[in-house]
């Protein structure tokens, strides 16, 4: 019963939202679907938000190691959370001059803007920088000539990365008419025209193939693995 | 002396009378003409438009319908100021005496879709050209448009076709496998290394870290995930390994915790099941990246396995375990992330690896039936590819030969890029 329930309203929503895409009547079912489906998400974000809370309660009340990292996430969680609920420093809209509580609660100049802006956007900023560091340091063990296939996707890897700089388009004036080809940037061009297209179209076939028949196995029931035990 | 005085005084009004009744009359006439020459005001009321025609909205439940029309020959956005700045639309059901105004759309526009009309209801539409001199006289469509539910969606039509097919293979190769047949499937790498990286880490004493991608349960790629954790949590069960699964989601945690306590009964361990292992951290993305690379420093997983949708976080988390000297197998059907994955990770699991790894896994002969339906897809397609080729190779050569057959290919290749790969299939 615990997983039959669930597998039946999969089932039927999946059902129903193929059937939108191709019958124009159960287009509004489809939209209905999802929107029943934001209402689940957002009921569960209490459970995520309580399992947070618990569990770095735990974390400091047990002085497990990183216990101050607990605190500091539990701190940032309530004060993020108060201070957008209370919608603390929203200013009356034109709309509603005397009450501030019906102006957006992400209103600018507001807290909960503040916080975004200059806590939560240059923290994420510093993160998504990191990623330069660690594109060198993979590419550096990913492009080692070890063996003759290394070597050719060293040698592709150099071709696209200078064809992807200034260097690329400078060769072009450098080289003799009728051996502009051997410019990086037209090389680039080609490696990725061709070779880089006809793979990525592979592997968007094979992904494609791949979503049909999962959903498939959804839907039928066949695959049965993301709904737990049977056991109520 | 007066008398000449006033003689003299006379004469000066006189004139002066003159000079202004002629200087007030120029005036007046500079005025007039100054003002016919002024664009503004010079305009008059702007002309008509033509052709035009209502119709109903193709492919939608009946509640559309599509009014179009030929500019007012006035209608030049160039003009300064332009003669017509928009053009008003009106509507009145068949029967009614008066039209009301439905919207209005700018200048250069020849189309209006009224998308609040009732279902086989007759509608008749008047339009009418308005700029800074008047309104042009109205104009009414010559037959009133009835708007009908189509059943089906001819535009996908070709798509319908082909999901048909591929799931009418899959579910054929279901139903043989359920009979008994045994279906050969190849070896796949990234599969097989899972029990490997279990085992090392239950060696090591370490952890398992398995992170189901950031995307919440309705993506198709978290549910292949939480198959492959199901198969994961089935072995650290089996081994005695810890397994840690934050998550970004909520319902994914839910998912996760079911499906892991669901394994651990399978496998009879319910005890050694740690609900709180399973854990939420935050929907957003850098904060989950942040929050997942600090669990790997601190606490140094020895096999970690990345199963969903990633984006930039992808590198993050994969160099960050690759720094601690972690087995690492990922598997992702975004094709961006693919290069960072296969560069940082021990293997990697390549688009429809990754959905085959539920029934290889699983090894039941139904789910191992599915893949051999992907196959047939595979073949399908392959066969459209080297079809199209040879088409458009054919009409090319042709074109500049004397080849037979050259218009015939040339018509063949747009019918398949207009309807079979254009608006009517896979880009609809």
């Amino acid at each position: 019963m615990k997983r039959t329930v669930p597998m039946i309203i999969a089932a039927t929503t999946g059902f129903v939202l193929i059937m939108s895409h191709f019958i124009p009547l159960s287009e509004e079912w489809g939209s209905k679907a999802m929107q029943w489906f934001n209402v689940l998400a957002a009921i569960a974000f209490v459970l995520g938000g309580s399992n947070l809370m618990r569990m770095n309660l735990q974390k400091i009340s047990d002085r497990r190691p990183g216990w101050g990292y607990a605190a500091v996430t539990l701190i940032a969680f309530l004060v993020t959370l108060s201070v957008g609920l209370l919608k603390v420093g929203v200013q009356p809209t034109s709309s509603f001059p005397t009450n501030a509580w019906a102006a957006p609660y992400n209103q600018e100049g507001s807290s909960l803007w503040w916080l975004y802006e200059y806590l939560y956007k240059p923290l994420a900023s510093t993160m998504f920088a990191l990623l330069a560091f660690f594109i060198a340091s993979a590419a550096f063990r990913a492009f080692r000539a070890k063996n003759p296939e290394a070597i050719a996707l060293l040698s592709t890897a150099f071709i696209v990365l200078m064809g992807r700089t200034y260097v690329g388009g400078l060769m072009r004036d450098i080289l003799p008419r009728g051996m502009e080809w051997l410019s990086f940037d037209s090389m680039t061009n080609y490696i990725m025209g061709v070779f880089n297209l006809a793979g990525m179209r592979a592997i968007t076939i094979g992904i494609a193939l791949g979503v049909a028949s999962t959903s498939l196995k959804v839907l039928l029931g066949v695959d049965r693995s993301y709904l737990g035990s049977g056991d109520d | 002396m007066d008398r000449s005085f006033d003689i003299l005084h006379f004469a000066f009004l006189s004139f002066q009378s003159s000079v202004v009744t002629r200087v007030n009359v120029a005036f007046g006439v500079a005025l007039v003409s100054m003002l016919m020459c002024h664009p503004v005001l010079a305009q008059s009321s702007p002309q008509s438009v033509t052709d035009l025609v209502a119709k109903d909205h193709p492919n939608d439940v009946g509640t559309t319908l599509d009014v179009s029309w030929s500019l007012s020959p006035d209608d030049d956005p160039d003009a300064d100021p332009p003669a017509v700045s928009t053009y008003h639309i009106l509507r009145k059901r068949e029967g009614d005496a008066e039209f009301t105004k439905v919207g209005e759309v700018p200048l250069q526009s020849t189309s209006f879709t009224d998308k609040n009309v009732e279902r086989k209801q007759a509608y008749l539409y008047q339009v009418v050209a308005v700029g800074p001199g008047g309104e042009s006289a109205a104009v009414t469509t010559t037959e009133a448009a009835t708007p009908v539910m189509e059943w089906f969606r001819t535009d996908r039509g070709w798509l319908a076709v082909f999901v048909l097919l591929i799931c009418t293979a899959v579910t054929t190769f279901i139903v043989i496998a359920k009979s008994g047949r045994e279906l050969y499937i190849r070896n796949i790498p990234g599969l097989e290394a899972v029990d490997e990286a279990v085992g090392r880490a239950t060696e090591m004493g370490r952890a398992c870290l398995f992170v189901p991608g950031i995307q919440d349960i309705n993506d198709i790629q978290t549910v292949a995930g939480i198959t492959v954790l199901s198969r994961v949590a089935s072995l650290t069960a089996e081994y005695g390994a810890r397994l840690e699964v934050p998550t970004a989601r909520s319902l994914v945690m839910t998912t996760a915790r079911e499906t892991v306590e669901a394994s651990y009964l399978a496998e009879g361990r319910p005890d050694a099941y740690r609900k709180d292992d399973i854990y939420y951290l935050t929907d957003e993305q850098f904060g989950y990246a942040a929050a997942v690379t600090g669990t790997i420093t601190r606490e140094k997983p020895a096999a970690c396995f990345y199963m969903g949708t990633f984006y930039a976080e992808s590198l993050l988390l994969a160099e960050t375990a690759n720094g601690v000297g972690a087995i690492q197998v990922a598997g992702t059907a975004e094709p961006a992330q693919l290069p960072f994955f296969v560069a940082a990770c021990d293997y990697t699991l390549i688009g429809e690896e990754f959905f085959a790894a539920s029934a290889y896994l699983s090894g039941e002969p139904i789910q191992l039936g599915s893949l051999r339906g992907q196959d047939v897809g595979k073949l399908l397609v392959a066969a459209l590819v080297l079809i199209g080729c040879g088409v458009a190779t054919w009409g090319s050569v042709a074109a500049n030969t004397e080849l037979v057959g050259g218009e015939m290919a040339a018509s063949l290749m747009s019918f398949l890029q207009d309807n079979v790969l254009g608006s009517k299939g896979f880009l609809p």
